[in-house]
């Protein structure tokens, strides 16, 4: 265990932090311009995973265990939103045939 | 606690009794356990402020005032519920515990002493609604309507995850407290990732309550989803994101107040303008107050801009009127959907003369909602500007009394309709179950009350 968290604090904070919000940011670009559901659900996981990853760089480099508990929280929870999301998108395509979020457009003011 | 672990316990012996088709029994016992719930609310009140579960959670009389009213909320919309479900599917316990469900996470929303606590809460939260509300199957803009509301509502907890991340960052503590101690102890020296988190929290909860920029999937989510569970949607997730943010903004970030009232500020005026004015042009009642909500959500943001003593009295007040008049005015139109077929504004037309009662109810609550004196509304309008005039924004202030004008304006239309204009095809008896009639007399009242005698609850935070 000390060894991974030496190797993990042989790179520095920096880069970790700059490397997940690029990270984040190519989760979030990624919902706001696909238009295929399951791609913009993968972003959305992409978006959570950087946090994982951010969590436990921190987590590492104080030495202390609550922001690695945190990563299980996160998991956990994006795994049942995700099992949710995967039954929607299920439904819709069951009415639409198509899982392309411009065929959702029907609610318009 | 006791609160918490009843509803969850509940949610289950809800789902058992689906289980063995003791489908009469499903809402007396459902019943029964909020009261039993709002018991051990009552019970806990004033016992002191200690964070209990290593400072997991902490049930001060904010959170306990709160929940209490997230839990009499969710009371009134299941009594409404009570043929409604069954007219939408043979599987009536799942809605029960889902919102039960739901309910036990706007609780946790409203008692959170630690960053972990907010993000379970806000999901489980979530999560259940995602399914509430896409519940019609077959129905197009009810699956519409889901699948938006769970992409923006995962798309928003990664702002929130993100920025909960950089505060930990910053000060190694997802604990309030400690989160707290390190803004007091290192005022000058506070590292930039803190302020990058409350940016990113911001974010994340302003789409949590709707506020404009962050606003574009309530319209689209309320207008598809069932009617009952849009009630609960903008009544019981509102309030109970409002806690919680009151909780984060009044609690741990108010030393840094200079940083985030410019943001915040510009948030509110965006969200008022928004939300009143695309509800101008709304010919759907019901989307007319997905938009108001929206204006609403302004309206409570007020007391975080100008944070101060009266701050939590202030959104309690505003909250238990607004989500009064939603409640009333759901109910009325779940009753004329389900006479005329329809949620335009025509269907309200003569409503005045077929059924005098709920045209007077839903009149009660469009002027409290558009904060008429004598009502419930007013006291929570009153306080909120209150607050703001301490604070001397006189600009913002200005600006929230032109939005309360244009509020009246689509407000009156709809008791225009029903009293002044005559229907078409010939006016349709609007029939009014008696659970309906309970529910909405006893909020009507309460508004009234809260209007005449606002001490009894001013007094409580």
């Amino acid at each position: 265990m000390d060894s991974v968290i030496q190797t993990i604090q042989g790179i520095p904070l920096n880069h970790y932090l700059i490397f997940c919000s690029v990270i984040f940011s190519i989760g979030v670009i990624g919902v706001l311009i696909r238009r295929n559901v399951i791609i913009i659900m993968m972003c959305v996981e992409l978006m959570l995973n950087s946090v994982n990853l951010l969590l436990a760089a921190f987590s590492a480099y104080r030495g202390d265990a609550s922001g690695q508990v945190f990563v299980f929280f996160v998991m956990a929870l994006a795994a049942a939103e995700v099992a949710v999301g995967l039954a929607i998108v299920i439904m819709v395509y069951r009415n639409t045939k198509s899982v392309d979020i411009e065929s959702l457009s029907k609610l318009r003011w | 606690m006791g609160a918490i672990i009843t509803l969850s316990l509940l949610g289950i012996l809800v789902l058992y009794l689906g289980l063995y088709k003791a489908k009469n029994a499903l809402l007396p016992v459902t019943l029964v356990g909020l009261v039993v719930a709002i018991g051990f609310e009552i019970a806990a009140w004033d016992k002191g402020a200690t964070p209990v579960y290593h400072g997991m959670v902490v049930f001060d009389n904010l959170a306990l005032s709160f929940s209490i009213l997230c839990i009499v909320i969710t009371g009134l919309i299941l009594l409404l519920s009570k043929e409604y479900f069954r007219a939408i599917s043979s599987n009536v316990a799942e809605y029960y515990t889902l919102m039960l469900f739901s309910l036990t996470g706007a609780l946790l929303v409203s008692s959170y002493h630690n960053f972990a606590m907010l993000f379970v809460g806000i999901e489980v939260m979530s999560v259940t609604l995602y399914i509430l509300v896409g519940i019609r199957k077959s129905d197009f803009n009810s699956n519409e309507a889901a699948l938006k509301y769970f992409l923006m509502g995962a798309f928003s907890t990664g702002f929130l995850l993100f920025g909960i991340t950089l505060l930990y960052g910053a000060t190694g503590t997802f604990d309030i407290t400690g989160v707290k101690a390190y803004v007091i102890d290192n005022p000058h020296t506070i590292s930039p990732l803190f302020y990058g988190g409350i940016l990113l929290l911001l974010v994340g909860l302003c789409f949590k309550i709707g506020a404009a920029p962050f606003h574009f999937w309530t319209p689209d989510v309320y207008d598809g989803a069932p009617i009952l569970i849009t009630s609960y949607m903008s009544t019981v997730v509102k309030v109970a994101s409002f806690a919680g943010f009151l909780r984060l903004f009044s609690y741990v970030f108010v030393p840094l107040h200079d940083y985030w009232t410019p943001v915040l500020l510009t948030i509110v005026v965006i969200t008022l303008f928004m939300g009143n004015i695309s509800a101008l042009m709304q010919t759907s009642f019901k989307r007319m107050l997905a938009y108001s909500s929206i204006a609403h959500a302004g309206y409570m943001l007020f007391a975080i801009v100008a944070i101060g003593a009266d701050s939590a009295s202030g959104i309690f007040t505003y909250s238990i009127a607004y989500s009064l008049a939603s409640v009333i005015a759901f109910g009325g139109l779940i009753l004329v959907k389900r006479a005329h077929g329809s949620d335009q504004f025509i269907a309200f037309n003569e409503l005045g003369k077929t059924n005098p009662l709920l045209a007077i109810t839903i009149t009660i609550a469009m002027l409290s909602l558009a904060g008429i004196p004598l009502t419930a509304g007013f006291i929570g309008k009153f306080m909120m500007f209150n607050t703001v005039m301490q604070d001397y924004q006189i600009t913002l202030l200005v600006l929230a009394a032109i939005n309360a004008a244009i509020g009246v304006f689509y407000y009156l239309r709809v008791v225009v309709h029903m009293y002044f204009k005559s229907a078409d095809e010939g006016a349709i008896e609007v029939s009014m179950p008696l659970n309906f009639k309970i529910v909405l007399i006893i909020a009507t009242v309460v508004t009234l009350l809260i209007g005449l005698y606002p001490d009894c609850i001013l007094g409580i935070l």
